[in-house]
């Protein structure tokens, strides 16, 4: 057997690696977006997401089906329709756009904090979901329990109801993330389509399959996605897995 | 102390009841779905009645006439639940210390060391709840409301998913609780040997209204607090005075005005009062002192009354000399020829073996 040849397989690696080396700095610039996007656009929603979950699972109140299906909505609205309103609402003249640029000086109209905006409200609906079954999944009466041992609602939700509902804050989250570096419709509606602002991988690809140059650079982006995506899945699962076999303990 | 008056409507099912308890234990006695878990919860907080009050040591926890409602963290109740209901992501220990945390400093009164050792779970403390036996869980779950040093423990029906291994392992050991850490508790249960041994008082709950209320002795004396028990659950409760242990035959004296009651084993130091379960169909009603006979007791009384139904047999309640009552299961042709009726002296015979030192309750030192 003859050992193989340490050129060939250096080619195939600088192969690989040229193919990703290719990567244009807008393209990486668009991926470098993306992440930031999804990242922020997660973390920003995760505060209000427990909120209302916990607030969905937990409380009666009046208007909490006017609630549950203003979450929802923007999963079954068609995205350029919730980007539109976003635009109407939190543009430059928007009423509470205006508001926080003059009082704050926060902008979102074309800015990629705006993407971010986009993002967050179009993974909000998956992320509350998750939660709140997750809260609603807990036995009420150890919230009871920790009530009689003196701990008042606030405790209670701090050192029971969120570690044991751990699971469904790291799914929605996951969840949410995934949706957000997809997001394309509400983000393009609201923000546009600016390179290196508010240009996501989405966004890009879309304008690359628009140029007759553009396939390879659209090709290589794709592929990025996948991964992604891929990764995004099986941290997901595993997540699952993880949170079953913690539950399978606990029973 | 603790008085309650409360009315609340659940649905179809309407709680209307009041009792009060000075200290130790008192039981509420009663079928599922009489009201006693909801009572529970009105206690503990958990739930608003719709009116009524209740106090403890005098101090409201809930009053609707004054709109006053505590809510459950700031009650200091500790809540025992039939299914442990422990927190399943912290361990044995950290379980333990939850309460504990939230109790003001000056009022953390019982230690987690003696709780510890009392309850016997020592070794379990690193573990997590899942790794626990039922029993273990259940004496985690009571060490957890005490370690809070409540100033009021209920206990909801803790003994009732246990088998009775289990349940003769963690009786005396509430028994203790009681006696050492002097904490008054409000016991629910539907099983009358659990309320026989632990109560001194208890409140008898059916359809959510209370339908008979006393010490033991008296509630249990009296047979319609049974009526639903099938005829071979039904007991009756003698309180009487170890006098002393037999060492040769195994065999402990109580005495009572009566007559001396035997039992087999050891029931507890002499001098101390204690209160026996006898059930019904052990009595054998005699009119005259009985010789040649294997049973060692025989009590002198008269009868106090008798009940029947359209069946066969007759609750035949016998009102002991001194105090106290024994109810014996007879049938109707028996009374009938014996010419037994209420004010005719008798003697109730009642078997040694069928007395043990389980069916003990020693009295609250």
């Amino acid at each position: 057997m003859q050992p193989a040849d340490p050129h060939a397989d250096d080619l195939a690696r600088q192969g690989l690696l040229a193919a990703m080396m290719d990567l244009s700095s807008e393209e990486l610039t668009a991926i470098h977006l993306s992440l930031r996007i999804a990242v922020v656009a997660t973390l920003a929603s995760l505060p209000l997401g427990i909120f209302v979950a916990y607030a969905l699972a937990r409380w009666r109140f009046p208007g909490k089906v006017l609630l549950d299906g203003l979450v929802h909505l923007p999963l079954v609205l068609p995205p350029v329709v919730t980007g539109y309103v976003l635009l109407l609402l939190f543009g430059r003249r928007g009423p509470i756009g205006a508001f926080l640029a003059e009082n704050f000086g926060i902008v979102f109209s074309f800015r990629w904090t705006g993407a971010a905006l986009a993002c967050g409200v179009m993974g909000f609906p998956l992320m509350v979901r998750a939660i709140r079954l997750s809260i609603e999944a807990i036995d009420r009466r150890l919230e009871d329990a920790a009530g009689t041992l003196g701990a008042n609602r606030a405790w209670t939700v701090a050192l029971v109801t969120l570690p044991l509902a751990l699971p469904g804050l790291m799914v929605g989250s996951i969840l949410c993330f995934a949706k957000a570096l997809g997001e394309f419709g509400a983000t393009i509606t609201f923000v546009s389509n600016i390179p290196g602002e508010t240009q996501t991988i989405s966004a890009a690809i879309y304008s690359l399959t628009q140029t007759p140059t553009g396939d390879a650079a659209a090709l290589r982006l794709t592929i990025v996605s996948i991964v992604i995506a891929l990764m995004a899945l099986v941290l997901s699962e595993a997540v699952q897995r993880l949170a079953t076999r913690k539950i399978a303990q606990f029973e | 102390m603790i008085r309650a008056a409360i009315k609340k409507t659940l649905g179809t099912f309407e709680l209307d009841i009041s009792f009060e308890n000075d200290g130790g234990v008192i039981a509420l006695f009663g079928p599922s779905g009489s009201g006693k878990s909801a009572t529970i919860g009105l206690i503990a907080g958990l739930t608003r009645p719709d009116s009524g009050a209740i106090l403890l040591d005098g101090r409201p926890l809930v009053d609707t006439a004054k709109g006053v409602f505590v809510p459950a963290h700031a009650r200091r109740i500790g809540l025992v639940f039939q299914d442990a209901q422990l927190f399943p992501h912290l361990s044995v220990k950290h379980n333990l210390l939850f309460g504990r945390f939230f109790a003001p400093k000056a009022e953390r009164r019982i230690a987690l060391e003696p709780v510890i050792e009392t309850l016997g779970i020592g070794h379990l403390l690193d573990r997590r709840p899942g790794r626990l036996s039922g029993g273990e869980k259940q004496r985690v779950a009571i060490g957890r409301a005490l370690i809070s040093s409540p100033r009021l423990l209920l206990m909801d029906e803790p003994l009732a998913a246990l088998d009775s291994t289990r349940k003769q392992e963690i009786l005396p050991l509430i028994e203790r609780l009681r006696d050492e850490f002097r904490i008054p508790i409000v016991y629910v249960s539907h099983a009358v040997e659990e309320v026989a041994r632990l109560a001194a008082r208890v409140v008898v709950l059916a359809g959510g209204r209370v339908v008979a209320a006393g010490t033991v002795e008296d509630v249990f004396g009296d047979s319609a607090a049974q009526a639903g028990e099938s005829r071979f659950r039904r007991a009756s409760f003698v309180t009487a005075r170890v006098a002393g242990y037999d060492e040769a035959w195994g065999l402990t004296e109580l005495a009572h005005p009566a007559g001396t009651i035997w039992l087999a084993g050891r029931a507890g130091p002499p001098g101390r009062d204690c209160r026996v379960a006898v059930r019904a169909v052990d009595v054998t009603l005699a009119t005259a002192r009985p010789a040649g006979l294997s049973v060692r007791t025989v009590l002198t009384g008269t009868i106090g009354r008798i009940d029947t139904d359209d069946g066969p047999l007759a609750a035949v309640t016998v009102d002991l000399a001194g105090h106290g009552h024994v109810v014996a299961s007879a049938t109707r042709k028996a009374l009938d020829e014996l010419g037994l009726a209420p004010g005719r002296p008798v003697f109730a015979l009642i078997k040694t073996v069928a007395l043990d030192e389980q069916t003990v309750a020693l009295a609250p030192r």
